[in-house]
């Protein structure tokens, strides 16, 4: 079901978004040769729990009933595009790491990805986050009251497509509030169909994934980790949302 | 964290069965098991045997789907 927020329920929804900023910003800092994943999965665990917040991801049900996700953020390294498994690899010099983070604060959920490169990038791979990121703020933008969601996934692929890159299809942005997924789905491609109109309240985490060649994932046996078929390095970012009188207002921020 | 896509497809209803379920044949050759969403119950919608639906397809279970559209 679709829900539009109040005023009182965004500034909520503002406040658990901030967390997930504020781990972002943390992990972005501890991200360096040598840590391994699950460090960093903890000390972002730990910021979350001394917020009052809870890791909206841990215990999450995927695609197995059996596995759920077991950590409080996903950490997609190179050819992972986005719900990699924290654990005991560390991260080396010339990786892609993608970082999903999510939080619920008194009930509401703030939920935001970034991507970062370890070192300095090679141009093409710099080309790539880049362009992730602009296509997710091209898509922010156009989440306009009086708009669809068919608007937000032209915007992001209008900004990825020219470039060659590859816009996954079998992920979607969501809906978001007092559930982590909710209706509607927020495509980063045109669908043919308008889908719903956009109205003050709406929110919305906008996420495109970009890879480098085609656009396939497959999801590895761990039932999680999801990687591009043919190899290709992906990005990721991700903001939450909300539909206003005044525009879109970024919830995730510090 | 990113969203499965709950896919959508279009097929022709084969047969009616009974708890208005119904098989559908997908554009892809596939043959699932539709129930009606509580939408077009409500409003009435017919689906008759050879009507063009759209199919909401579990990503659980890719054999199950739900009714959500009747083409023209």
């Amino acid at each position: 079901m679709v829900t539009r927020k109040s005023r009182a329920e965004i500034d909520k929804m503002r406040r658990a978004g901030r967390i997930v900023a504020e781990v972002l910003a943390l992990i972005e800092e501890a991200l360096k040769p040598g840590v391994s994943t699950a460090d960093l999965d903890r000390k972002a665990e730990a910021h979350i729990r001394r917020a009052g917040a809870i890791p909206s991801f841990k215990g999450y049900p995927g695609i197995n009933p059996r596995t759920p996700f077991p950590a409080s953020v996903c950490i997609s390294i190179d050819d992972e595009i986005v719900h990699g498994i924290p654990g005991e690899r560390t991260i080396r010099t010339g990786q892609i790491v993608s970082v999903d983070a999510g939080a619920i604060l008194d009930g509401w959920h703030g939920d935001s990805a970034r991507t970062f490169f370890i070192g300095e990038p090679p141009a093409a791979i710099g080309d790539l986050i880049a362009t992730t990121r602009d296509a997710m703020l091209a898509g922010i933008a156009a989440a306009v009251p009086g708009g669809h969601i068919e608007d937000i996934s032209g915007a992001v692929e209008d900004v990825a497509r020219p470039r060659g890159y590859g816009i996954i299809r079998q992920f979607v942005g969501h809906g978001i509030g007092t559930s982590m997924h909710e209706e509607p789905q927020v495509p980063n491609f045109r669908t043919g169909r308008p889908g719903r109109k956009l109205e003050p309240g709406l929110c919305l985490a906008i996420e495109p994934m970009l890879t480098m060649g085609r656009h396939e994932a497959k999801v590895m046996p761990d039932d999680w980790t999801v990687v591009t078929q043919d190899g290709s390095l992906a990005a990721h970012f991700e903001d939450t949302i909300a539909v206003t009188e005044h525009g879109p207002e970024v919830l995730t921020a510090l | 964290m990113a969203k499965r896509d709950a896919i959508e497809v279009e097929g022709t209803v084969i047969e009616p069965l009974p708890n208005t379920m119904f098989a559908v044949e997908l554009e892809n050759g596939h043959r699932v098991l539709a129930h009606i969403s509580g939408k077009l119950r409500m409003n009435f919608i017919r689906i008759l045997p050879g009507d063009r639906v759209r199919v909401e397809l579990s990503p659980y279970d890719l054999t199950r789907g739900r009714i959500t559209y009747r083409l023209k």
